[in-house]
This record gives C-alpha cells, sequence and structure tokens, in this order.
C-alpha cells in the first residue's frame, strides 16, 4: 500500500530508497505504527527522511498525500527546483519588464526585493517569482539575494564588455556553505600528496621490525614524522562580471577546497589576469597584490588552479590597455605566461558548459594559452583537472 | 516487546517523535542518527536510552583523528616487540595483543548492550563508509587472528552528529533518523521541571520568557541552548534572584542577571549589550 506514497515522495524531491522503504514496512510488521497516524507520521519520517532540510519537504508531501490531494504536488514546488524556477524566471520575464528591473537602479532594486520577500511567505506567486527563488534560498537574507538583483541585469547576458569604469562591490565567496560540496572534497582528495615533514613522533612499524632483525633481535625502535596533506595550492578565482551565474558552483569549490589543504592560497581577479590581484572583495581597489610578487612569494611546487569562465572579448586577453576595470601596461597573456613559467602544474577550471567553449573566442584563446589544460568545473572536470595537476 | 519501550526517564523529557524513532531503531535494531543544535541533548539521549532500557552503555567519542579501525580492533605491535626482547612468553599468542575498540566490547557484551558513537561528523570524511559492513551486519573480521566478531546480541547504536561534515548516503540509508529541534515554551518548562522540580512557578515562567528574549535577537552567533538554561537557572536559584527582577516592567531593557550563563561569545555579549543599550535610549526619548 506504501508503494504510490513512496514514489509521490521521490517525485516530490526526496529520494528515499528501496532498502529504506523495506525498512519502513518492516517496522510495520512489528506493530510500530499500530496506534495511530501519528505514530505512522512519525516513523515513516524516521525511515525515510535523513537530512533535517528536508523534513518540511516531508510534511508537506505527507499531509497533501494522505488528504487524497495527489495532484497538489505543483503546490510543495515552493522550494525545490531552485534551477528550474530561476531559469523560468528569465522567460517569464518579459523584456518590459527587463528594462524596468535594470531601469530601477541598484538600490530601488534592494528595496523592492526586501518588501517583496516581507510580503510573501513560504510559496512564490505572481510574476514576481524571480525573486521568490532568492526569498526561499538556503544562504539566507543577504546571502543570495543579490544573485536575484542579478537575474535582473542579465538583460546584457552576453557581456563582451567594452569599458565599464564604474566601481562594483563584489562581495567575497562566502567559504562558509558547506553544501553539496562533498562531492567536491572527494574529488580534491585525490590530489593529496602525503609528505613526512616535522617532527619524528610516529612509530615506523616497518623499519623498527626490520631494524630489530638486523640487530639480531635487539629492539630499535624507529621513528618517522607523521604524514600529512603536503600539496600547496594557489587558487585564483574570477569574480563579478559574467562570473555572477556561475558564483554557487564557485562557492562550493571554494569551502570544499578550504578544507582539503594544508596550504591554500586564494586570489581573485577579474576576467582575465593582469598586473595585480587582490584577496579581499570590498578592499580591491586599496589592497592589491603584484602579481610579481605572487611569483616570488609562492613557491614553484605551488598547483596553479584559476577558476573563471573565460567569456570576455579577446581585447582583454590580447591587447595592452584592454582591461575593462583599468588601463593595463601589459596585455593579460602575457602575464598569464610569466604565471605559467613559475607554476608548471597549472590548470584552468571553467563553470562554463563545455559545448560552448568553442563557440567563444575568448575561451579558445585561453585554452590555447593554457596548453589545453581547461577543464569544465564538474565532478568529473575535477577529476581529470585534478590528474593534470599531479 | 513491551517491556523494551523507550518513553523517556524522571531526567530527560522526549518528545512523541524522538520516541518513536528509538522504539523503532531499537525494535528493528538498526542505529539511529541524532542530530540538532549543540546542547540539546544528543549525547545525553544514549545515557537515558541506556538507563531506561536497564541495558550497559558503551561510549566511543570520535575525534578528527579517529579512525574506523580503533572502534574495533588495535594491534598493539609494540607491546609484542618488547614482550619478544624480555622473552616473555606471552609472545607466541598474537591475540594478546589485540586491544579490543569499543564496538569489540559492546558486540561481546553478556546482554544487549546501547553503543553510542558520539559525534561521528568530526572524524574524516571517509569515516562512516568505513564501518558500514560493521553496522550492518553487526560483525567483522580480525585479520590478525583469523576470527570473525559477531554481535551476540545486536547492540542498540546511538550515533550523534554536529552537521560538521555531510554524511554519505550509504551510510545514512542504514540508520533511523532523528532531527531533535530546539523544544518549544511548554516542552521547555517540562524539561526545566524535571531539572529543578521546587523552582517556583513564576521564577520559571519569567526565566523562560527573558531566555527566548535573548534567544530571539537577531545576529547570535551561538544561540543559547537547553544546557545554557538550565545552568543559567541553577545560578538564578543559587544568586536568589528574585521574580521580580526578571519581571521588571522594563526588563525588555534590563540585561537580564548573570547573562554571562546563556551568551559564551564575547561578539554575542557585546552585540547584545549594544541593542540592550539602543534599545534603552530609545526608550528615554519616549514620553
Amino acid at each position: 500500500m506504501l508503494i504510490p506514497f513512496f514514489f509521490v515522495l521521490r517525485e516530490g524531491g526526496l529520494n528515499p530508497s528501496i532498502t529504506e522503504l523495506l525498512t519502513l514496512l518492516e517496522a510495520m510488521k512489528k506493530g510500530l505504527a499500530g496506534q495511530s497516524v501519528d505514530d505512522f507520521y512519525f516513523l515513516s519520517r524516521a525511515c525515510l527522511v535523513k537530512d533535517e532540510s528536508k523534513l518540511d519537504r516531508f510534511d508537506r508531501i505527507f499531509a497533501a498525500y494522505f488528504k487524497g490531494v495527489e495532484d497538489s504536488l505543483a503546490d510543495l514546488m515552493g522550494d525545490i527546483p531552485e534551477d528550474w524556477l530561476r531559469k523560468q524566471a528569465e522567460l517569464f520575464l518579459s523584456d518590459e519588464e527587463r528594462a524596468k528591473v535594470e531601469a530601477l537602479g541598484f538600490e530601488a532594486l534592494m528595496k523592492a526585493l526586501q518588501q517583496r520577500l516581507d510580503e510573501q511567505d513560504e510559496r512564490h506567486e505572481g510574476g514576481s517569482k524571480w525573486i521568490g527563488t532568492a526569498g526561499t534560498s538556503p544562504f539566507g537574507a543577504y546571502g543570495y539575494n543579490p544573485e536575484g538583483v542579478r537575474i535582473g541585469q542579465q538583460g546584457s547576458r552576453n557581456r563582451r564588455a567594452t569599458k565599464v569604469w564604474d566601481k562594483r562591490e563584489y562581495r567575497n565567496l562566502d567559504d562558509s556553505i558547506e553544501l553539496g560540496t562533498r562531492n567536491i572534497k572527494v574529488a580534491l582528495r585525490r590530489l593529496r600528496k602525503f609528505a613526512r615533514e616535522g617532527a619524528a613522533d610516529e612509530l615506523d612499524l616497518e623499519d623498527t621490525i626490520d631494524k630489530t632483525a638486523r640487530n639480531a633481535g635487539l629492539l630499535d625502535i624507529r621513528m618517522v614524522p607523521e604524514r600529512h596533506n603536503a600539496v600547496k595550492v594557489l587558487l585564483c578565482l574570477d569574480i563579478g562580471g559574467s562570473m555572477d551565474d556561475h558564483v554557487r558552483v564557485c562557492e562550493e569549490l571554494f569551502s570544499a577546497a578550504r578544507t582539503e589543504f594544508k596550504h591554500l592560497e586564494y586570489f581573485y581577479f577579474h576576467n582575465f589576469i593582469y598586473e595585480s590581484l587582490w584577496k579581499d572583495n570590498r578592499r580591491r581597489h586599496g589592497e592589491r597584490i603584484p602579481t610579481h610578487d605572487i611569483a616570488h612569494k609562492y613557491g614553484a611546487d605551488y598547483k596553479l588552479i584559476f577558476v573563471g569562465d573565460a567569456t570576455m572579448s579577446p581585447y582583454e586577453i590580447v591587447y595592452a590597455g584592454g582591461s575593462v576595470e583599468h588601463w593595463n601596461e601589459e596585455p593579460g597573456a602575457v602575464w598569464i605566461k610569466r604565471l605559467l613559467n613559475t607554476y608548471s602544474k597549472a590548470i584552468w577550471l571553467n563553470p562554463e558548459p563545455k559545448q560552448r567553449w568553442e563557440l567563444t573566442p575568448s575561451i579558445k584563446l585561453t585554452r590555447e594559452i593554457m596548453e589545453d589544460r581547461m577543464f569544465p568545473l564538474t565532478i568529473s572536470g575535477l577529476d581529470a583537472g585534478i590528474k593534470a595537476l599531479r | 516487546m513491551a517491556d523494551t519501550k523507550f518513553t523517556g526517564t524522571s531526567t530527560y523529557v522526549a518528545t512523541d517523535d524522538l520516541m518513536m524513532a528509538v522504539n523503532a531503531a531499537v525494535t528493528l535494531e538498526r542505529p539511529i542518527l541524532i542530530k540538532g543544535e549543540p546542547g540539546t541533548g544528543k549525547t545525553q539521549l544514549a545515557v537515558e536510552i541506556a538507563e531506561s532500557l536497564g541495558k550497559p552503555l558503551f561510549e566511543w567519542h570520535i575525534k578528527s583523528t579517529t579512525k574506523a579501525q580503533q572502534g574495533l580492533y588495535e594491534y598493539d605491535a609494540v607491546a609484542r616487540l618488547r614482550d619478544s626482547q624480555l622473552g616473555d612468553d606471552r609472545v607466541h599468542e598474537i591475540s594478546n595483543y589485540i586491544v579490543r575498540g569499543k564496538v569489540w566490547e559492546a558486540f561481546e557484551s553478556e546482554e544487549q548492550p546501547v553503543l553510542l558513537i558520539d559525534e561521528v561528523d568530526k572524524a574524516d570524511i571517509e569515516f562512516p563508509n568505513d564501518l558500514l559492513q560493521e553496522l550492518d551486519r553487526m560483525e567483522f573480521y580480525v585479520y590478525e587472528t583469523k576470527r570473525l566478531v559477531k554481535a551476540a546480541h545486536r547492540p542498540i547504536i546511538v550515533i550523534t552528529s554536529n552537521n560538521e561534515k555531510e554524511l554519505p548516503d550509504a551510510f545514512l540509508r542504514r540508520c533511523f533518523f532523528h532531527y531533535i529541534k530546539f523544544p518549544d515554551k511548554e516542552t521547555m518548562s517540562r524539561i526545566v521541571d524535571v531539572h529543578f522540580p521546587r523552582l517556583k512557578k513564576d521564577l520559571l515562567s519569567e526565566a523562560l520568557n527573558a531566555f527566548y528574549k535573548v534567544r530571539d535577537v537577531p545576529g547570535l552567533k551561538k544561540k543559547p541552548s537547553t544546557s545554557e538554561l538550565l545552568d543559567w537557572i541553577k545560578l538564578l536559584l543559587a544568586e536568589d534572584i528574585s521574580p521580580e527582577l526578571l519581571n521588571a516592567k522594563d526588563s525588555r531593557k534590563a540585561i537580564p542577571p548573570l547573562y554571562g550563563a546563556l551568551l559564551k561569545n564575547e561578539q554575542d555579549v557585546h552585540l547584545f549589550e549594544q541593542l540592550v543599550f539602543l534599545d534603552r535610549r530609545a526608550g528615554s526619548n519616549q514620553p
């Protein structure tokens, strides 16, 4: 009897497995849920839901299903397919609306956003759907809402910016998100190289046995330093502009990378590498670090990882003065080659889907400069990239 | 199995859903995974289950360096090496140097035990995967002595997690799950009642009001939890603070006495004081 319920749960975005269903049935057979609907509810919840963030969704599906309203599933979608909603939003927003949104300006937009978030509780309704998504996003108030704003700005979707001199505030990538980073961590783990450095405080069993045997049985204890992850990583992240669409993936990567390596240095750049990078996006115009200094400070044994969509006008790469933000004396291609000369192990991770690489000249160009070491920012791409780094 | 129903104890208030999850785990002899805010009594739950069902308790506290193998057994090669030097006869029997871990101890218990695996998320990301087989079949193989250790009675396994790392799917599928949500006022007064039976009613309700107000302060890094509330009430009793003081008409504007027991973070204390200060200034401007 529970099989339809099981499938409704799966449709609703929960992913109970067959084993979990069998566990539930077994528990019911033992009479655990005999007394009341409440008991059954508690029992099925303990069996089928394994993540507290899904509890609410389970509650709604349970309520809907046992009221016999199967087709109300659509209503349950409140916070479910966020990506889907966001895409819908782009479809739903007419050109007129988009223009209106753009004309509002940043401040007004934030205010309107706030207002709309206040007005609506759980469910999104009406034409302002795209803000609704931001409202129910797991990243909290100002965490992800600016994303909503950025969607508004996507009128200029294929930005091939020429000159943007205005000073935009970029958010620091939030490294506190842990959601969905498990896969990335496991992939990054392959990059681990163990080395023994430091004080000898661990018993080397094999060596001890060997030495003791050679010593005719006289105990000769050998110690070695503890093994630890010796991979050093320089992470350079593109931020702002066309990267806004990929903020989330990058945040996940960043958050996973932070815990995986003992030596991880990160820097930000905008669109392409020039004579300086920065570490803090709020002070990016004041505190910049010369690229030369970075190459001198961090040894050649660091692995260099660029993360960026490499989507820009080709001028930004090959011409002096091509940068969209400032006047650069030397072209970006020269700077990146300098870095590549220092760091022989380097890759470029690109969040743009691979199919689009061929269609964007700047990606092709960057790929050539990187000597084909460009990989998509997916789990398999990450795997391949890590292999290239080893 | 009516005699093995867990219904909370004299010092532990269990909600209906928690009881159901625990009883399901007990009946089906499968592990139960407990999550929740720090200080909501996750670890305490295992102790209370053991007490209320009258079963022995084995506690395995996980640290960041803990390996799954350590819970099963460890081979003390150094001791064996030393004994061989001294010509001790024990050296010929390898099993003398197998040190049993908590899981082994629990498997060999005479009656069905409760095994607590505390803060499983502290360990390495692969830790839960390494224990899948053991938790599923309740058996493991000792390679040194070529012996299969099988649980005499499948233990009731309680696993707690603070959500520092995500747990693998395969692991989750084998467990029952319960999230201890923060108790509402009613449950909370039952909890306090259990701990301080002779607490005056008015003090309790005032203390709870003040407590939930502090919890509602936006932007706190660490919200005070049940265990902090209990500590605070203990302090209030020790200092003999009258309910009137908590109840004072301007209590919203005054800092609750001894709030150091509730707020453990310097930034939180600072934020809280600032808010109170602002509140007070706003209050004094009004007629």
